[in-house]
C-alpha cells in the first residue's frame, strides 16, 4: 500500500467504532461463504428433494426448504455469491466511469464540464428504478446486464461527487506546484487529484454496494434480474410471496440476509467517513 | 547594460491581464526586465503589484481564461517560451525554470512521501527510473540538510521549514538554470527564514543557478541578491543593481518603502513613515505615472503621461520624470509633521 501511514490511522481509528467492526464482520463472513459456497453448503442450490417440499426448519434443513424441496441455507449461502459481485462490480462499473467524468468536467471546467454535468443531471432527472428496469429489459436479464444495469444508473453520483472534490482541491498550491514542476494533465488527474479525492470515493462506494446489492434485489423480485434456478435473494422473496401465509420462513430468511448485508455495508461506510476524516483526529 | 553578456532571461514589453467581470485587470503592464546567468535579481514590490503574475507568466502558467498575455517576449536563452508547444513548455518547467512557492504547508502532495516527490521531479525530467531517481532523491535530500531515514516521512510529518527544505530540493533536483522563488520565506517565522534564505544562496552560488527572488521584505533582498527591480501597479519602476539602489533610491516609490522600514535607530514611540493613499485598483490605473496620485513629488506633467524606462546610470534604470537627486532630501518625511504643526 502507497499511503502507508493513513491506512494506519484509519484502521486505528476504525477499531474504536464497534458497529462498524460488527459491519466489516458480517462482510467477511459474507465474502467466505461467496467463496467457498461449495464447501459450505448443505446441499446444491438447484437440488430438489420431492419428498421435502415447503418444509420448516429442521436439523436436516436448517433454515427449511422451499417449493420444489430446495435447501433455502444452501440457496442463501450460493445467492451470496451473486449480491456480492452485483455489488462490488456494478459499484466498480459506476466508480470507474463516473469518476472519470466528474475529474475530467471538474478539472478541465468550461464548455465540457457543462456539456458533462447537464448529460448527468438528465440522468439523475430520471427515477432510478425506471431507468434500470429500461435497461435491463433493453439487454435483457441476466447478471452481466444487472450488473450493467445497476452500474449505470450510479454512475452520476459518483460523477457529481468526484467533481466536487476536484474542484475544491484543483486550486490548492501542491497542484500548482505539479503544473510548474511539467507534469502533464493526465498525470495531475491520476497521481495528485484522484489519490486526493479517495476519501469520500471510498465511502460512497461502500455505502452505495448496499444500495446496488437492494438495488439488485428489486430488479430480481421484479424478474429482471438473474434467472431461475440460481438463487438471488430478490428473486427468492419474490418466489416465497404466494406462500407468505403458510411458509413465512421462506421469505423471511431471504429477507433477514438482504437486510443483514446492507445494514453491515452501512455500519461500514458511516464507520470509515469518520475514520477517514481527518478533522476528527484525536 | 551592455549587449555582449551572457543573459539567461529576457523580458520585452510584457503585458498580462486579467478579463474578470469586473472589468479588464491590468496585472502586468509593459514590463522590460534581464537577468543574466549566474546572477540573482530581487523582484520586490506590494501585493497585487504583479510580481507573481510575471513569475507565472515565465513558466506559461497564467490561467487562460481568464488571465492573457496580450503583449511581449519572453526569452529564455533566447527562445521565446510563448512559442513553446506543450510538450517543450512541459520539459521548461521543472527542467529548466523551477519554482519555489510561498506556502511549504500547501505545495506538498499530502499523500505522497517526499522522497516520491523528488523522484516524481526527476523521473520527469532527468530520465532516472527506479533506484537511480531514489539516489538522487536522497542526495538532494542531504544536500538541503534532511537526513536519509526520512525520506519515507509524508510532508505533514515534517515542520515548516522542513517542508520548504523539502521544497527546494525538489525545485533543485534536475540542476534547473533559473530558479523562480516565489515569497519562499513568507511563511515561515524568522529564525528559519534565515536558515532558509541562507541555503537558497549557497546552493543557488554552488549550482551556478539564476534565480529570480519575489518579495516584500527589501532585507531578504539586500542579503541575497546582486539587482533589484522594483514593481508598483503592474509597472517596473525602478531596477538597478543592489548597493546603488540601496544608496542612491531614484524612485519617490522606492525611498517610500525604505522609509517604512523601522530601524532600531528611530527614537521610541515614534511613528513608521507610511506612503499616504492606497495600491492603485489595477481595473482602474490612474492615466500617467501609477504612481503619481501618492506622490509627494508629483507635478502635472506626471499626471498626464508616464515617463518610461531610462537610463540614468549605468545599469540603473528609473521610471521617473523627476528622479530623486541627493538634494530632494526627504518629502515623505515632511508631510507627518507638517500635519501635527
Amino acid at each position: 500500500m502507497k499511503n502507508n501511514s493513513m491506512l494506519k490511522y484509519t484502521m486505528i481509528r476504525l477499531r474504536r467504532n464497534y458497529l462498524a467492526l460488527f459491519g466489516l464482520f458480517i462482510l467477511v463472513v459474507l465474502i467466505v461463504c461467496a467463496v467457498f459456497a461449495d464447501q459450505l453448503a448443505p446441499f446444491g442450490y438447484a437440488q430438489q428433494d420431492y419428498m421435502m417440499i415447503r418444509k420448516a426448519p429442521s436439523a436436516v434443513h436448517w433454515l427449511g426448504t422451499d417449493e420444489f424441496g430446495r435447501d433455502i441455507l444452501s440457496r442463501l449461502i450460493y445467492g451470496s455469491r451473486i449480491s456480492l459481485q452485483v455489488g462490488l462490480i456494478a459499484v466498480s462499473i459506476s466508480l470507474v466511469v463516473g469518476g472519470l467524468i466528474g475529474a475530467v468536467s471538474g478539472y478541465f471546467g468550461g464548455k465540457l464540464d457543462n456539456v458533462l454535468m447537464r448529460l448527468m443531471d438528465i440522468q439523475m432527472a430520471i427515477p432510478t428504478i425506471l431507468m434500470a428496469i429500461v435497461i435491463s429489459s433493453v439487454l435483457g436479464p441476466g447478471l452481466f446486464n444487472l450488473m450493467v444495469a445497476v452500474g449505470i444508473t450510479y454512475i452520476p453520483k459518483f460523477a457529481r461527487l468526484t467533481r466536487a472534490s476536484v474542484l475544491s482541491l484543483k486550486d490548492q498550491e501542491f497542484i500548482e506546484a505539479a503544473r510548474a514542476m511539467g507534469a502533464s494533465h493526465t498525470r495531475i488527474i491520476c497521481l495528485y487529484i484522484l489519490p486526493n479525492c479517495a476519501a469520500p470515493l471510498i465511502v460512497q462506494s461502500t455505502l452505495s454496494v448496499a444500495n446496488a446489492i437492494l438495488f439488485a434485489a428489486t430488479l430480481s423480485f421484479l424478474g429482471l434480474g438473474i434467472q431461475p434456478p440460481y438463487p438471488e435473494w430478490g428473486g427468492m422473496l419474490s418466489a416465497a410471496r404466494p406462500y407468505l401465509r403458510n411458509s413465512a420462513y421462506m421469505s423471511i430468511f431471504p429477507g433477514l440476509a438482504i437486510m443483514f448485508t446492507i445494514l453491515s455495508l452501512n455500519f461500514l461506510g458511516d464507520g470509515l467517513r469518520d475514520a477517514l476524516d481527518p478533522k476528527q483526529k484525536r | 547594460m551592455s549587449e555582449n553578456k551572457d543573459i539567461l532571461l529576457d523580458i520585452k514589453d510584457l503585458s498580462v491581464q486579467f478579463n474578470t467581470d469586473s472589468g479588464v485587470v491590468k496585472a502586468v503592464n509593459h514590463l522590460n526586465l534581464r537577468l543574466e546567468r549566474g546572477k540573482s535579481l530581487g523582484f520586490v514590490g506590494e501585493t497585487g503589484a504583479g510580481k507573481t503574475t510575471t513569475a507565472l507568466s515565465i513558466l506559461q502558467l497564467i490561467q487562460t481564461p481568464p488571465g492573457e498575455i496580450t503583449s511581449g517576449e519572453i526569452l529564455f536563452n533566447g527562445v521565446d517560451v510563448r512559442r513553446m508547444t506543450e510538450a517543450e513548455k512541459r520539459h521548461l518547467r521543472g527542467g529548466d525554470i523551477s519554482m519555489i512557492f510561498q506556502d511549504p504547508m500547501t505545495s506538498l502532495n499530502p499523500i505522497m512521501t517526499v522522497e516520491e516527490q523528488i523522484m516524481e521531479m526527476v523521473s520527469l525530467h532527468l530520465n532516472l527510473k527506479g533506484e537511480a531517481a531514489r539516489e538522487r532523491a536522497i542526495e538532494m535530500l542531504r544536500l538541503v540538510g534532511i537526513r536519509p531515514e526520512r525520506a519515507k516521512d509524508f510532508p505533514h510529518q515534517f515542520s515548516g521549514g522542513m517542508r520548504q527544505r523539502v521544497v527546494i530540493a525538489i525545485a533543485l533536483a534536475c540542476r534547473p538554470q533559473l530558479i523562480i522563488a516565489d515569497e519562499p520565506t513568507t511563511a515561515l517565522d524568522v529564525t528559519i527564514q534565515a536558515q532558509v534564505l541562507e541555503l537558497i544562496k549557497k546552493l543557488q552560488q554552488s549550482e551556478k543557478t539564476s534565480m529570480l527572488l519575489i518579495t516584500h521584505d527589501l532585507g531578504i533582498v539586500a542579503e541575497t541578491c546582486d539587482s533589484v527591480a522594483i514593481m508598483y501597479g503592474g509597472h517596473l519602476v525602478e531596477y538597478s543593481g543592489i548597493k546603488e539602489l540601496y544608496t542612491h533610491p531614484k524612485h519617490p516609490y522606492t525611498q517610500g518603502l525604505f522609509n517604512a522600514v523601522p530601524t532600531l535607530e528611530s527614537p521610541l514611540g515614534s511613528r513608521l513613515a507610511v506612503i499616504p493613499g492606497l495600491p492603485p485598483d489595477p481595473t482602474n490605473l490612474p492615466k500617467g505615472c501609477s504612481f503619481s496620485p501618492r506622490c509627494p513629488y508629483a507635478k502635472d506633467i506626471c499626471h498626464e503621461r508616464a515617463c518610461g524606462m531610462r537610463e540614468l546610470e549605468p545599469g540603473h534604470f528609473v521610471d521617473c520624470h523627476f528622479p530623486l537627486t541627493p538634494e530632494s532630501g526627504n518629502a515623505f518625511l515632511e508631510r507627518p509633521s507638517k500635519e501635527a504643526e
